[in-house]
């Protein structure tokens, strides 16, 4: 007689299936993992309402001025127009270096290479490279930017910095991009003889744009936040000039929003604290304004093959 | 009538010197990549082995990190670099893994398509900002409110990382649960287990390697996060050898910011430059060993499934 049959196993199943007890343990595991979900989601907005509330004074009393001024020890009169004009030029530079860059590398890999050891060496490298903390970028560019190359701490070498930074976060989501494109479009394009690069251009590459549009514009923001790097290759608050020609501006000492916010934040004076919390109203506002828009873009052209 | 040959259809030779053209600067960018790891290793390697040359070894084994004065304890800021990672997983684990089994197994559509969003803004916000939180909210309010501890303390500084580091966490271990086929889902049902059993029992042991994979990410992250340990655990300028998170303590990362920034010059003082490498270096190594490992258990998952 097997063990199902015998009448205590069904007895009990039977009681089993109609009891339907109230099962606790469910109830706190849902109950703990909302409380984790609200936490996560509690302390994003803590954060936002508490420096916004820091921030006020600052805002209200004269926003124009705090967006307008130069840096200064005087808390009345100190504003953040360095730190803006400086963080622009340093992502356009980004922009301009680390985008084409990028995408040329994860079309190369996505597209040319074979699968060879030396490619998977590069690839795996690169993932590797993302994973290098920011701080040591800015160790890289102190040896051979500032120190080798005798560039001394200018805004190119932090450009250049921030652009090796930022370089295989765009070679990662491209080649994402790239590799949602189905193999039927490609094999359309070349089976009626266009060369690979034709392929590319003009058929692999406008249906990956979304995406990697999205992704180098992620890349660009976290460019914008990105402090450690900037701090080892000098960007120290207070010498920068606003007021000088683009040559002067790219060849000479330099500064961003994000080292303004660490530079004040070690202020001991309280008007300071207004001050950080203004200009980190100002930073977070740019970098989720930046990324809200770039999630809108990737789930509107989120293209289901 | 003509008879066409594979000469014929041979691509024209402009079209073909192109597309050799074109190949060859794809090639050259993906070559790039491998050139900036070539740097960054060098630069480490040259600056720290000339560090380890110039200076007394006992100095690397002292009471305490105060580079001005000659003194390189590498074992205070390696502890409290670990202290500060493990106060933040302590944070990142939990949450981390509770949000991904929440938005893997329990969320609705709508409610994910929500949620998923607003984490990926959490994980935009710069690190700056989260050390000023650290400073300004979490230690008066959370820490000092229960403790007696001073207002920079690791435990601040571990809790604003492992904030910063949850997202991160989070969303690597749902990819896991995601990855996980329907088919032991529906087996698991089909035999009666409530969604509860079937989340605990099924899906996470399932996704164990991918949850491993984002815990070892998540440590790699707070190993090198600088910006907020910085700002917030204390001791810019050197720091005795302590365990105690309730007091200030100092990182490898933040303790190289202090030496970038320090008011002499890097170059000031005689190895304090140098010894930027060799904590650098360490770093490297660190995260570099936690990313590889992690990028093996990822592996693991897709091999299964």
């Amino acid at each position: 007689m097997s063990a199902a049959s015998s009448p205590s196993t069904a007895d009990l199943v039977a009681l089993r299936l109609r009891s339907g007890g109230f099962d606790w343990q469910s109830y706190v595991l849902h109950g703990a993992m909302l409380l984790a979900m609200l936490l996560a989601l509690g302390i994003l907005l803590v954060l936002l309402a508490d420096v916004a509330v820091k921030a006020l004074p600052v805002l209200t009393q004269r926003p124009l001025d705090f967006l307008t001024s130069d840096l200064s020890s005087r808390p009345a009169r100190a504003g953040i127009a360095q730190g803006l004009v400086g963080s622009l030029l340093l992502v356009l530079f980004v922009a301009f270096l680390a985008l084409p860059i990028g995408v040329g590398a994860a079309v190369y890999l996505e597209e040319y290479a074979r699968d060879t050891p030396i490619t998977r060496f590069v690839r795996t490298n690169i993932r590797n490279l993302a994973g290098v903390p920011a701080i040591v970028y800015g160790l890289l560019g102190l040896a051979v930017f500032v120190t080798l190359l005798g560039l001394g701490e200018i805004l190119v070498v932090g450009g250049l910095t921030l652009a090796i930074l930022v370089l295989p976060i765009v070679v990662i989501t491209t080649s994402e991009a790239l590799r949602a494109v189905p193999a039927s479009i490609r094999e359309a394009a070349l089976g009626v003889g266009a060369t690979r690069w034709e392929t590319v251009r003009n058929h692999v590459v406008p249906y990956a744009a979304p995406g990697i549009l999205t992704g180098t514009i992620l890349s660009l923001a976290r460019a914008f936040g990105e402090t450690a790097p900037l701090l080892m290759v000098g960007a120290v608050a207070g010498t920068f000039s606003v007021h000088g020609g683009l040559i002067e501006q790219l060849t000479g000492p330099y500064t961003a929003l994000p080292t303004i916010v660490f530079n004040w934040a070690g202020q001991p004076q309280d008007e300071f604290r207004s001050l950080t919390a203004a200009t980190i109203v100002v930073l977070v506002a740019v970098i989720l304004l930046v990324n809200g828009t770039a999630i809108l873009l990737r789930n509107r052209y989120d293209r289901r093959w | 009538m003509t008879r066409l040959s594979a000469l014929d259809l041979r691509v024209a030779p402009r079209r073909r010197r192109r597309e050799a053209i074109v190949r060859a600067a794809f090639a050259g960018t993906a070559g790039l990549t491998v050139v900036i790891s070539g740097a960054i290793v060098l630069s480490l390697v040259g600056n720290a082995v000339s560090f380890i040359a110039q200076v007394d070894l006992g100095a690397l084994w002292s009471d305490g990190w105060f580079p001005r004065r000659g003194m390189y304890d590498i074992k205070t800021i390696v502890a409290g670099t670990l202290i500060i990672a493990s106060i933040a997983m302590l944070v990142a684990a939990p949450l981390g893994i509770a949000t991904a089994l929440y938005l893997s197994e329990y969320a609705g559509r709508r409610t994910r398509s929500i949620l998923k969003p607003v984490l990926e803004l959490l994980a935009a916000i710069p690190s700056v900002v989260l050390g000023f939180f650290s400073l300004t909210w979490i230690s008066p309010n959370l820490i000092q409110a229960l403790t007696d501890a001073p207002l920079f303390s690791m435990a601040s500084a571990g809790i604003a990382v492992g904030i910063l580091v949850t997202p991160l966490v989070s969303s690597v271990a749902e990819d896991a649960m995601h990855a996980v086929p329907d088919y032991l889902r529906e087996a698991s049902y089909g035999l009666g287990a409530r969604r509860r059993t079937t989340s605990v029992r099924v899906v996470v042991p399932a996704a164990v390697s991918g949850i491993v994979a984002a815990l070892l990410l998540g440590v790699s992250r707070a190993i090198g996060e600088t910006m907020i340990v910085a700002i917030a655990a204390g001791a810019t300028g050197g720091s005795l050898f302590g365990l105690n998170p309730l007091e200030p303590g100092q990182t490898m990362t933040a303790a190289m910011t202090a030496l970038a920034i320090g008011s002499d010059q890097v170059r000031g003082a005689a190895l304090t430059f140098e010894s930027l490498f060799l904590v650098g270096l360490l770093l490297f190594l660190m995260t570099l060993a936690l990313n590889l490992a992690s990028e093996a258990f990822v592996r693991r998952v897709r091999r299964q499934y």
